[in-house]
């Protein structure tokens, strides 16, 4: 599926956007977010005060309260706007998905076979009603295949081209409403109600009314309102500590409301508060356009605490199969004596083992043959011969695993070498699967040698989990395989563990031991039997080629069905907190600034001593007071960018992360609104404003 | 500066941090082993049954109900003591009985370890009442604030468990083997030094010379009496003798000092040469300060496993303090300008301290005096043995920085630990998020819950300090009490509340406190910040308890190295003190700014 790349500020985006941060001035929306409320009370209140200034004697001359106001009214603005564009985004991402939404019309059966059916709308269905699809019909709801099989063109959801087929029962039973029918027919039942289905869920999950604070959002809005709370006590006993200066020192008039209130507002970590909704929902249009579904916020957020990672092997550590490696000719047999047989052997083997025998053989030079002129006659694998092969005129030549082909020799009367006997362990011992190529030429028994099928380990997962230990998270692959080859394995592509010979029971129990151990699990699973495990693992992404009943287990539904997309859900959840965490620190850092800059403006009347403390050299108390306050909304704005694109993410070891972070974000913090509000302050009085 | 000063911090720094791992693992023993010697843990058990001790462990609930409980009946026990000293023994002077107002904030000061005095002792408190009432509880209030910091040790040592331990247990425990042996030798060394430690009448003596002074006469009504031409009529008194104040100094001494309790016998404390006689007791007294505050950092390092935990946190109290003392210590060498310009010669010479030394004892000299005053103002001891309104205005705002950190640099017995626990947690909730991660802190994950107690906890006090302050500036009765106007008056009032709300006690003076309007909103302050912390904190404490531990790993945020220790001081400075800017821009540093520092 082709996504077009949005612009940060993508025009078609802004607009919206604009509007929508008018909207969100409901004060029903405000009070969600406690620091902007606060933010919001203030704008009106000093609203009133401007209003209060122009029709009588004000407490301060009517453009500074109305200048400060309308500031303050911006700041409310730019972080409606924040996460205004952040929805936006999310749900452009989620827009090409939502498109294929489009209600259509369902063949829905009375019983649950194929019989008679009423055509009804598709968002009518519910759960366990039963729809008959054919082909080119559009799959109404989510479900699974009840009765028959059929082709199904999933590219809208996966952008994968190819179909797939559906059929019921097994791995492969689960469809997703707004797939299309290819060919042939199927009985679905429906698994969700209208409004439930995991597309619905995601674009709820984006979109603000539904939204679902996570767990450590909450508790960041917990310190952030304890900030507020104390700010908001701070700048309200500066009243009376004004007062008592103002008596004792018989100058100057008692602080302003105004004043109080924009000072209070630059404070309060409006900054991160502004900006906290907008991070969140950024974080789940990054794993939008990572092809991955949520089907929580607090999944997303559980993803960067993951200690481990559960690999399968096949798909995620492994190419998806074994290839031919090498030729060991037995003893007294040539090596491209070998290939060519084991090459004729494999001609008609459509396996992908098959074929890479095929290429292997290549190298020496053999040419692909034509089957028919060879006169040959294949003989497919079969369970019982647990072998296959090719019949040539004079000659039949086998490939199979070792014990197959001892009795098969033994049975032709033949023998099978020590030399093959050694070869064949050491192959084991590698962690490789050693498949015996033997054959009968006019009636002589010979085994010709082994050729070695390796399990091909991805190109440059090695450095994947390298960067993955740097950043404290283990991995362990999964397999079927027995301990020799899992541990051959394991090396080669150096993950931390592995676990052989797994079956459901001890995948779930390994994931209980680990997570008894005060760890987070994540893992990747697509089957049925995955289910209980997904069930258990704190982050859990299904593969969306997977059952229904593996997405239920997880908490996230990989579209591309990519196993090694965990790594990047990993990554995403961490560059979510990690820009939480720096942007609170940069706003609790600039508090420095901005009291330098308001206090002495607000008691240089009273104490004249205090203009000292103005170390900017602002011009004004009124543009110092001005300038903290027009900083304070922009910063909002000009750190849009880094919260819908989240802070530069590493793959370092922590202490490296929090030394870059605090130096950048605390430091930073400190350093940047001194010199914000010393610009602000000089453009104003340049605009000749003072 | 000179030399001495940092000689004697040096000395000082020294001593204390060679006592530390000793006495921190001694304090681990306390929380968890059993005594060794048979009698004693006999003794223990016995004493305990007579109580009718059930001592299996508690939850947090019924931890923080024992300690209310506990406290609770201190309270009472010491209002009744003043109230009725007149008619119980003891009481050669025949004190009268105590006010209510006076008594309410006295027994709370005493319980809640703040041990803020809004009377003068040595005329008003009888023997009993020093012993039996305000020494008892310079022992239990101690004990109660190490039990809480026992109980946030444990719930980060460890999981899975409800169970925190005993309330009476560790409070007997705590007092038997700890506070009074040690309390025992030191005021016996004390006294080889000169404390006094007696039940005696006052003593009146005939002075060598005569004293005479100036007062206006008074008439019969006791108003001044008024010449022809409208002026007060001034008349000179002789005094030829002096009355002495006697009692058991020495025992209350050494338990005020260990126990961070810092109330005085004597009304001018550790200023008293019968409190504090020489250079030798005023070292030990400032050592036994923060004894058991800097040790217990061990003990939660070495209970949960990793002492270099521990060290962290000590790492950041000392160099805090280091810098802080240093601070004060450069300002009052700088002297008073207001009496430079008088030509004074302030400069310090082998024949004087030079510097300001208004206020200050001349047998302790400036730097045993600021670092006395740094020592008792950073742990919530608050003894003094000079006058801090008597300090420069820059002088003046250390310690009171220092106690408005929350009393987490050394800290108060216990109450110093959690109070930096709670700080090192918001701390590592800011960090954790910055490397990517749900923060955790010594392998506890910290949730929405520990947010919010930790939250309380930080929050209250300088609310407390604040709206206190706000009511007094602008209220008559408050302002009645301040001896100066200005500044200087804003930054007496300032003190008073942030030295109750953190439960120090020290007072700036200057303040006429013991008026029901201080009194009252002072014991209200005290009251609720000792209490309304210390339940958060045993709250918090549940819920760690609770959680599991997770193995540190390499994606974990360390928590004791330098960069922690920087974010961790970041933190107390931000988040904590930060909240004090405008309210020491309208005191200390308006008075700093003045073109003659004068008050």
């Amino acid at each position: 599926m082709t996504r077009k790349t949005l612009t940060l500020f993508d025009r078609s985006l802004v607009k919206p956007a604009l509007l929508e941060s008018l909207r969100k001035l409901d004060p029903r929306v405000q009070w969600r977010n406690p620091v902007m409320f606060t933010v919001y009370v203030g704008s009106l209140f000093t609203s009133a005060l401007w209003v209060q200034a122009l029709v009588s004697r004000g407490e301060a001359p009517a453009w500074f309260v109305g200048a400060v106001a309308l500031w303050l009214w911006f700041t409310v603005l730019f972080a409606n706007f924040a996460e205004a564009l952040a929805e936006s985004r999310a749900r452009a991402q989620a827009a090409s998905l939502r498109g294929m939404k489009k209600s259509v019309m369902a063949k829905k059966l009375k019983e649950a076979k194929q019989g008679p059916w009423t055509v009804v709308p598709g968002d009518s269905l519910r759960r366990d009603d039963f729809v008959l699809v054919e082909a080119g019909d559009f799959v109404p709801c989510d479900g699974q295949v009840f009765e028959g099989v059929a082709s199904v063109d999933e590219s809208a959801i996966t952008g994968e081209s190819a179909p797939v087929i559906r059929e019921s029962g097994g791995d492969f039973s689960a469809v997703t409403g707004g797939t299309r029918v290819l060919s042939d027919w199927m009985v679905v039942r429906c698994t969700t109600n209208p409004g439930e289905s995991f597309l619905d869920r995601m674009i709820a999950l984006v979109e603000g009314a539904k939204r679902r604070k996570t767990p450590n959002e909450i508790a960041l809005t917990i310190l952030l309102v304890a900030l507020t709370l104390v700010f908001l006590l701070v700048t309200a006993t500066l009243l009376p500590f004004s007062i008592f200066a103002v008596n004792a020192a018989h100058a100057g008039v008692p602080v302003t409301l105004t004043v109080l209130v924009a000072l209070l507002v630059c404070l309060i970590p409006t900054t991160i508060g502004g900006l906290l909704s907008a991070i969140g929902v950024a974080g789940m249009g990054r794993m939008l356009l990572a092809n991955v579904v949520a089907t929580s916020g607090r999944a997303i957020e559980a993803a960067g605490d993951v200690d481990v990672l559960l690999l399968d092997k096949t798909g995620t550590i492994t190419l998806g199969n074994r290839q031919a490696s090498v030729f060991l000719p037995a003893p007294g047999v040539d090596e491209k004596e070998l290939a060519d047989a084991a090459q004729l052997a494999s001609l008609a083997d459509e396996t992908p083992e098959g074929r890479s025998i095929v290429v292997l053989a290549k190298q020496f030079a053999l040419r692909e043959r034509q089957v028919h002129e060879l006169e040959a006659s294949f003989v497919p694998f079969s369970a019982h011969t647990r072998m296959s092969g090719v019949d040539l005129p004079q000659r039949q030549i086998r490939k199979g695993a070792a014990d197959a082909m001892r009795a098969w020799m033994e049975s032709q009367g033949g023998s099978f070498p020590d030399g093959v006997v050694q070869t064949v362990e050491t192959v084991s011992r590698r962690g490789s699967t050693p498949l015996v190529v033997a054959e009968v030429h006019e009636g002589k028994p010979r085994v010709l040698g082994v050729v070695e099928l390796k399990d091909i380990v991805k190109g440059g997962i090695k450095e994947r989990f390298a960067q993955l230990r740097r950043m404290g998270i283990r991995t362990v692959m999964i397999t079927g395989d027995n301990r020799l080859t899992a541990a051959a394995i394991a090396a080669e592509a150096g993950v931390d563990d592995f676990l052989a010979e797994a079956t459901p029971e001890n995948k779930l129990a390994l994931i209980r031991k680990t997570q008894a151990e005060g760890r987070l699990v994540a893992m990747t699973g697509d089957g049925t039997n995955d289910a209980p495990a997904l069930a258990q693992a704190d982050v859990a992404v299904a593969m969306h080629s997977g059952t229904q009943a593996a997405k239920e287990a997880g908490n996230m539904v990989d579209l591309d069905s990519n196993p090694t997309k965990l790594i990047e859900v990993v990554e995403i959840g961490k560059q979510m907190l990690m820009t939480r965490g720096a942007l609170t620190t940069f706003s609790i850092a600039n508090d420095i600034a901005k009291y330098f800059a308001i206090l002495p403006a607000a008691f240089v009347a009273t104490y004249p001593q205090l203009g000292a403390l103005n170390i900017m050299h602002l011009t004004s108390p009124d543009s110092a007071i001005l300038s903290a306050v027009i900083f304070n909304a922009l910063i909002i704005v000009a750190l849009i960018p880094l919260a819908l694109k989240g802070v530069r993410y590493q793959a370092m070891g922590a202490d490296v992360v929090l030394a870059r972070n605090l130096l950048i974000y605390g430091l930073g913090g400190v350093v940047v609104p001194f010199i914000g509000i010393k610009l602000i302050d000089l453009l104003l009085t340049a605009m000749g404003l003072y | 500066m000179t030399i001495e000063f940092f000689m004697l911090l040096a000395v000082f720094l020294a001593v204390l941090l060679a006592t530390v791992r000793p006495l921190g693992r001694y304090f681990a023993w306390i929380m968890d082993g059993r005594p060794a010697w048979g009698p004693l843990a006999a003794l223990e058990t016995r004493l305990l049954r007579l109580c009718g001790v059930d001592d299996s462990e508690m939850d947090w609930r019924h931890y923080a109900l024992g300690l209310l409980i506990f406290s609770l009946i201190g309270t009472l026990i010491v209002y009744a003591l003043q109230r009725l000293q007149l008619w119980l023994p003891l009481n050669p002077q025949h004190f009268g009985a105590v006010t209510p107002d006076s008594s309410f904030n006295t027994a709370i000061s005493f319980v809640t370890n703040t041990n803020w005095q809004g009377y003068a002792g040595e005329s008003t408190m009888s023997y009993l009442t020093q012993m039996l009432g305000l020494a008892v509880q310079n022992f239990l209030s101690a004990a109660s604030g190490i039990a809480v910091a026992f109980v946030l040790i444990r719930a980060f040592a460890r999981h899975s468990t409800r169970l925190l331990g005993n309330f009476w247990k560790d409070t007997y425990r705590i007092t038997a083997y700890a506070l009074l042996p040690i309390s025992f030798v030191l005021a016996l060394v004390l006294v080889s030094q000169g404390v006094i430690q007696n039940f005696l009448a006052y003593q009146n003596v005939t002075t060598l010379e005569p004293t005479s002074y100036t007062t206006p006469k008074l008439d019969a009504a006791g108003q001044p009496v008024k010449g022809a031409d409208g002026q007060v009529i001034n008349e000179t008194v002789v005094v030829p003798q002096q009355t002495i104040a006697m009692g058991p100094v020495a025992s209350q001494e050494a338990i005020k000092e260990l126990g961070t309790n810092g109330g005085g016998f004597f009304n001018a404390n550790s200023a008293h040469p019968y409190e504090n006689p020489n250079a030798l007791t005023n070292f030990l007294e400032m050592l036994a300060v923060p004894l058991i505050p800097a040790a217990l950092v061990y003990t939660f390092g070495f209970a949960i496993g990793d002492t270099r935990q521990g060290w962290a946190l000590l790492a950041a109290m000392v160099l805090v303090f280091a810098v802080a003392v240093t601070l004060l210590a450069a300002a009052e060498h700088q002297g008073n300008p207001a009496i430079g310009a008088l030509g004074v010669d302030q400069a310090h010479t082998a024949l004087q301290s030079g510097g300001n030394m208004e206020g200050k004892e001349t047998r302790f000299g400036i730097a045993a005096s600021v670092l006395f005053d740094a020592v008792t103002t950073t742990t919530s001891c608050g003894a003094v043995n000079s006058m801090i309104d008597s300090y420069t205005p820059l002088g003046g705002m250390v310690p009171m920085a220092l106690i408005q950190l929350g009393e987490t640099i050394f800290g108060g017995v216990g109450s110093g630990l959690t109070g930096m626990l709670v700080f090192a947690l918001v701390a590592v909730f800011i960090g954790g998020l910055m490397v990517g991660r749900t923060p955790e802190y010594v392998g506890k994950k910290i949730e929405s819950f520990d947010m919010k107690m930790v939250s309380i906890a930080v929050l209250l006090m300088p609310i407390l300090v604040l709206v206190g302050t706000a009511f007094a500036a602008v209220l008559p009765v408050g302002l009645a009490g301040l001896a100066n106007p200005g500044a200087h008056g804003f930054s007496e009032m300032l003190y008073a509340f942030t030295s109750a709300a953190n439960n120090n006690g020290s007072a700036f003076a200057g303040l006429s406190a013991n008026t029901p309007f201080y009194n009252g909103l002072l014991g209200v302050a005290m009251l609720f910040g000792r209490f309304w912390v210390m339940v958060p904190i045993l709250a918090l404490a549940g819920s760690l308890a609770a959680k599991k531990r997770i193995p540190a790993g390499s994606g974990t945020m360390p928590t004791h190295g330098a960069m922690f220790i920087s974010l961790l001081i970041g933190t107390l400075l931000l988040v904590g003190a930060l909240n004090f800017f405008p309210a020491w821009a309208l005191g200390p540093i308006v008075e700093q700014l003045s073109p003659l520092a004068s008050h």
